[in-house]
């Protein structure tokens, strides 16, 4: 078997799936192209995260790591939960498959989002500007969703080679003919 | 718990009879067919059977049969080989968008040789129109190669009309029917193919057995330089216990083909008219009629693949999907994108191949488990839960 007993585990009995209605924050990461979506809904409550909820669009990989991110967040500080790194969700799993680590990226990102959300909504606290939340947008590898610094044409993620769409400026794969993003024709 | 192979696209069990003609290669005759003496012999004329028989599943001379170690080295063969070899003659090549990434990977290593390539599109049903591989056909063309059936949808190809346009131009064709051979009846003089792929591993023979069909009087370069094994155009050793059980394969589809693929196609039939009506938001993917007797081949919708599959696997049912996570390139298959759906669809590829060992029951027992298996990932999936409230307005 390709995964651990503990990821089999939190794919067949994921902890914390479904949807906060009258959440305090949502964040949302992936798109379809590079094959999983998150979104992920907590409340808030003296600074802690007091509940958290999560849909997954994805692979075994992704499950898993959406059940346990939300487990290590669950009664956390919101402090505590965004320290949670990739790195402590691969860790917490017994390990993921290298092709899988992205998927780790996901599940962390996805609640840090929702943090990130709900503080903006606070205005109190510094959340990201709409700007930089822009910028975050486009900053990620379309295929794993991988950070993506400086220009490099390769996504030190996943290694696809990447280019700069034309059309909507954004990081697409170098080998595919048409932008992941918005389609346009590219070669 | 019960075990239901629903795979064979992966892999096909070993046929009883294949296995029997293997055994004495693995065991007493293990001499060299390229000897003179007692030992190689016996061993060549094994070899030399299992050619004829293998060129008796297609209509075929036996010289006309190259065995090779794969259906993705006959296909790289056969594209690079015959390329190659008109290199004067020019330098642009046809391939079909869905065809197997070994013809699809050997025209790009030809592309690093200066040679260019025209991607013919598919339809919504991955079915190549003949004309817009004739539109692609320029004076420079040396080489068209478009699939007889595909693996990953079923669909079959118009091979035969595409072979006369073909002709007309004087282009030499290839077709890969690596996934149609020993599965659906193929006939190499009917069709007019100049060169043919086939594996063994796709009709219940052993894997590492495959071969080219390559029609006499076309022009081809040597694969694998070396002695004269394969009439000096394929060089090694042969792997002779795998070559015979190639040729006793052969000839146990050819007896048994029509029975197979009769009792395969209603099981099939069955399962592409069942599992909609079980399961809401599916799409068949393919030809609804003219596909492998054996293949069913499905998009559901709001979920991804490999998550069916682990799923279906602790059930004990194997199938596959050409998702993106199922792949370990973490790409969603190139055929699904051809026929035009969109990513998030694609996702959701979910292909079950049957045996000719497959039963009824088998079907019955996957109709059962897969619709919770469906609700359980959907419940799971921020687009059903979307495309819920949207219904729901």
């Amino acid at each position: 078997m390709m995964y651990t007993e503990k990821v089999m585990d939190h794919f067949q009995n994921p902890r914390n799936v479904g949807v906060i209605k009258d959440a305090d924050g949502v964040g949302q990461v992936g798109n379809p192209v590079c094959g999983d979506m998150m979104t992920f809904y907590i409340k808030v409550k003296d600074g802690r995260l007091a509940d958290i909820k999560f849909q997954t669009f994805g692979c075994g990989a992704a499950i898993a790591v959406s059940s346990i991110v939300s487990e290590m967040a669950m009664n956390r500080t919101l402090e505590e939960a965004l320290k949670i790194t990739n790195e402590k969700v691969a860790e917490e799993l017994g390990g993921l498959p290298k092709n899988k680590l992205h998927c780790s990226n996901l599940g962390a990102d996805a609640l840090h989002k929702a943090i990130e959300n709900y503080t903006t909504h606070q205005g109190g606290r510094p959340g990201k500007s709409k700007a930089a939340a822009a910028a975050a947008e486009s900053c990620c590898c379309p295929y794993c969703d991988g950070p993506l610094e400086g220009g490099e044409g390769i996504c030190q993620t996943c290694n696809v080679e990447l280019e700069e769409c034309p059309e909507c400026h954004k990081a697409t794969s170098a080998q595919e003919e048409t932008c992941a993003h918005c389609g346009r024709k590219l070669h | 718990m019960r075990k239901v192979y629903l795979d064979h696209i992966a892999a096909t069990p070993l046929h009883p009879l294949a296995r029997e003609a293997m055994l004495p290669f693995l065991k007493e005759n293990f001499g060299n067919p390229q000897s003179l003496h007692s030992f190689g012999q016996p061993v060549l004329e094994a070899v030399e059977e299992a050619r004829a028989r293998v060129a008796g599943l297609i209509n075929a001379s036996s010289e006309e049969v190259f065995f090779t170690a794969s259906g993705s080295e006959a296909n790289n063969f056969a594209v690079k080989g015959m390329a190659l070899a008109q290199r004067d003659k020019g330098k642009h090549l046809v391939v079909s968008a869905i065809e197997h990434q070994s013809v699809l990977n050997s025209v790009k290593s030809l592309e690093r040789l200066g040679f260019q390539a025209t991607l013919v599109p598919v339809d919504r049903e991955a079915v190549v129109d003949p004309q817009d591989v004739a539109k692609a056909i320029t004076s420079q063309t040396v080489l068209v190669s478009v699939m007889l059936a595909n693996n990953e949808v079923g669909s079959l190809q118009p091979v035969a009309e595409i072979v006369r346009l073909c002709r007309a131009r004087q282009v030499p064709f290839h077709t890969d029917a690596v996934a149609a051979v020993g599965n659906i009846p193929v006939d190499v003089k009917s069709l007019g193919v100049d060169a043919l792929s086939l594996a063994g591993d796709q009709f219940y023979g052993p894997k590492g057995s495959a071969a080219l069909y390559v029609r006499k009087g076309v022009r081809l370069l040597p694969f694998i330089d070396g002695g004269i094994q394969e009439s000096g155009r394929r060089g090694g050793t042969e792997n002779v216990a795998g070559i015979v059980g190639l040729g006793a394969a052969a000839e146990a589809a050819a007896k048994e083909l029509d029975r197979r693929s009769e009792k395969t196609q209603a099981l099939r039939d069955r399962l592409i008219e069942e599992l909609p009506r079980r399961v809401e938001r599916v799409i068949l993917t393919g030809h609804r009629t003219r596909r492998l007797p054996h293949h069913a081949s499905f998009c559901i919708e709001f979920i991804e693949g490999e998550a069916m599959l682990l799923s279906l696997d602790m059930k004990g049912i194997a199938a596959s999907s050409g998702s993106a996570c199922t792949s370990r390139a973490l790409k969603v298959s190139h055929v699904l994108l051809a026929m035009g759906l969109d990513h998030a669809l694609a996702q959701g590829s979910l292909i079950f191949s049957l045996l000719d060992s497959t039963g009824a029951e088998d079907l019955d027992y996957v109709l059962e488990v897969f619709p919770p298996i469906v609700r359980r990932l959907r419940d799971m999936s921020p687009l059903y839960t979307k495309y819920l409230e949207e219904n729901r307005k």
